[in-house]
């Protein structure tokens, strides 16, 4: 996994409530067994028209926002569905990290896995920071994970809080089940007095 | 070592806890092992090659039960083959998955084949204390039993089934108290309709909620599983319930539970699964069953509900500017006015089905409506059952009969029109009843337009020919 040090560049914001995994990733990208093409199914209903061509109102289809590496998001992004296709496509777009005032459980961990930083901020701070960057000319923001900041156009820096270990992973960019198949005989041990009590299972 | 923990104990700390293989910070996280997982054909083919890429095996293979449900078609007459170039390749690459991997497949034409919240169950795959996570995110149903399941994506269905454990953080704890008996014609699906209406979309987000009170007590389990599954509509990444005597009896005989002294010993232990009395929650909400009305959606998420016998809601009543703007986008692309009643709703198509509501229970409730009438003209009505075995018993029982001579679609097995990944989709500005859990847009079909209900209320809304409530039908309840 790459790992997610420092970034910088356009945010755009996304501030509906509750957008949710079937309008990020809608069911006909669904169809494959491997991860390709999903940046065209990205946002598919809202990011273009019926012809096919890109729906001029949609955020990351102009100007400003063309190409960001953020999304400043509203409530509860990404509900409903647990498809990581979702992530994946925000990936293939270039999203290297998300920051709203909640995200929904499974998708938040499709991020973590897929080395998306999301960063949660209280609303009254996602509110500025979404005014802020819907200006074209203040939208590029620097997101420093190492420092716990994300600094603004106009000098302004936001602190944000996140798990050591979320953190540690993202810096480095680890291998999930690497680290995880390390502790082989302590799982091992487990399942041995997990079965033994449990002979049903 | 656990760290230190106040010796009452919830049901979630009690699951969490005997399945933590280690702690691995004081923030929270431990390694948490997995009893069992259900895999479907499209969420699960990267983490098969992902094992594949890096020579990894699976650790426990007959821990997995895999199913197709999600791709398939549900036409009347059931073949192998699928028309669709896509679902057919995560068919065959799931089958050749469980091949070389050791895991048992339900395909198609297995008797045993459904929607996987509905057969687990039905298989005895799911017991009480067991801890499942699936990668579909109403895996939540097995709350019902007294299990602790949960949604996970593919990256974490590899690291699963490579290691038999997850990354795992523990969750708030959220305890819902249902007091109060069901009026006749409502049902379960109101019940977590309304909580959701009352707690939002994502009202319970980082909790487990453990539901009690009397009114749970007394619902049958798949009426359980019914709440348990759309809690996840509430942001819940866990739902469950202490199993109880009925968990018990719904368990005894199915295929896969213990047998025999086994069963004896596996009862007593199942027994001491509560929360202790005192043990303390982080939050308590309570609902009282008396006040509930039967329930429909108007918009385009889960919480976007009323009693039947409202009407639309007022934008411009909503102080808070992103509700507002919310509600303003939902009521524009579902085509509704503020003010108008709910029951003027005019439908083109009604769903019974899904994992949330398509059990046998499900099917009688519906059949109990639609006895000796008729769907209405403008109407494509359509049930497929929530497994083939759900399907083969509503034949036995004459349910099936009583739906087609009402103008039904009997169809067969699958997730079908709840998300539209086969070729059961609605076409833009086509308004459907359902018995499903989500009205996203676009859910069942660009540009199509759902409302979330009990199949009772469906099948009321199928004969009338738009949202009805099924107290008002002569003869229903």
């Amino acid at each position: 996994m790459e790992p997610f040090i420092q970034v910088s560049g356009k945010a755009a914001p996304m501030l509906a409530a509750n957008i949710d995994t079937d309008v990020i990733m809608p069911k006909q990208f669904l169809k494959g067994i491997d991860r390709a093409g999903l940046d065209r199914g990205l946002f598919f209903d809202l990011r273009f028209l019926p012809s096919g061509e890109p729906h001029p109102d949609f955020i990351l289809n102009q100007p400003g926002w063309q190409g960001a590496k953020f999304l400043v998001t509203g409530p509860n992004f990404g509900c409903g569905s647990s498809r990581e296709h979702a992530v994946w496509g925000l990936k293939q777009m270039g999203i290297k990290a998300l920051i709203g005032s909640s995200f929904a459980g499974i998708f938040y961990d499709n991020c973590q896995r897929n080395g998306v930083l999301t960063i949660v901020l209280d609303e009254p701070q996602v509110q500025v920071l979404g005014k802020l960057i819907s200006q074209q000319d203040t939208a590029q923001i620097e997101v420093d994970l190492q420092a716990q900041e994300i600094r603004l156009q106009d000098g302004r820096v936001m602190p944000f809080k996140i798990d050591e270990l979320r953190k540690n992973a993202l810096l480095l960019g680890l291998d999930a089940i690497g680290s995880t198949l390390q502790k082989r005989e302590q799982i091992l041990a487990f399942q041995q007095k997990h079965l033994a009590e449990n002979p049903w299972l | 070592m656990t760290p230190t923990r106040p010796t009452s104990r919830t049901l979630y700390d009690k699951h969490i806890d005997s399945h933590t293989v280690c702690t691995l910070d004081d923030q929270g996280h431990v390694l948490l092992y997995i009893d069992r997982q259900v895999i479907n054909e499209y969420t699960s083919p990267q983490a098969f090659s992902g094992l594949r890429e890096a020579g990894r095996d699976v650790w426990r293979p007959e821990t997995a039960l895999a199913v197709v449900d999600h791709v398939n078609p549900t036409a009347p007459q059931r073949v192998a083959a699928m028309a669709d170039p896509g679902g057919a390749l995560q068919v065959s690459y799931l089958a050749d998955n469980c091949e070389k991997f050791g895991i048992e497949l339900f395909d198609v034409l297995d008797k045993r084949q459904g929607i996987e919240h509905v057969i687990a169950p039905e298989q005895g795959f799911i017991l009480p204390g067991m801890v499942i996570a699936a990668g579909d995110s109403h895996t939540t149903t097995y709350g019902a039993l007294g299990a602790f399941g949960f949604g996970i994506g593919t990256s974490e269905i590899e690291h699963l089934l490579a290691s038999q454990t997850l990354v795992y953080k523990r969750l708030k704890t959220l305890r819902v108290t249902v007091e109060g008996g069901l009026a006749s014609g409502l049902t379960s699906k109101d019940v977590i309709m309304a909580l959701i209406g009352k707690i939002g979309a994502s009202g319970a987000t980082g909790y487990a909620i453990e539901f009690t009170g009397s009114t749970i007590a007394a619902l049958s389990v798949e009426a359980r599983m019914t709440i348990c599954n759309m809690a996840v509509e509430a942001g819940a990444r866990g739902a469950f319930m202490a199993p109880d005597d009925k968990v018990f009896a719904y368990l005894k005989d199915k295929p896969r539970a213990p047998k025999g002294e086994l069963w004896e010993r596996a009862v007593a232990r199942w027994k001491h699964l509560h929360s202790d009395p005192d043990a303390v929650f982080d939050r308590e909400i309570h609902l009282d069953a008396r006040d509930l009305e039967p329930m429909v959606t108007w918009g385009t998420s889960p919480d976007q509900a009323s009693a039947i016998n409202g009407s639309v809601p007022d934008p411009e009543a909503i102080a808070d500017p992103i509700l507002r703007q919310d509600m303003r986008r939902a009521l524009t692309y579902m085509g509704l006015e503020a003010g108008m009643p709910l029951s003027d709703i005019v439908i083109s198509h009604a769903f019974i089905g899904s994992c949330t509501n398509a059990r046998i229970e499900d099917l009688r409730d519906a059949a109990k409506v639609v006895r000796g009438k008729h769907v209405a003209d403008h109407v494509r009505a359509m049930i497929v059952p929530g497994s083939t075995a759900v399907r083969d018993q509503a034949e036995a029982e004459g349910l099936a009969a009583v739906f087609r001579d009402a103008g039904f679609e009997w169809r067969q097995s699958g997730c079908s029109m709840c998300l539209a990944m086969n070729d059961d989709v609605l076409a833009p500005g086509d308004r459907c009843a359902s018995s499903t859990n989500r009205n996203f847009e676009g859910r069942q079909g660009a540009g199509a337009r759902t409302h979330l209900m009990s199949p009772a209320m469906v099948a009321a809304a199928a004969i009338t020919g738009h949202l009805t409530d099924v107290r008002s039908l002569q003869g229903s309840f």
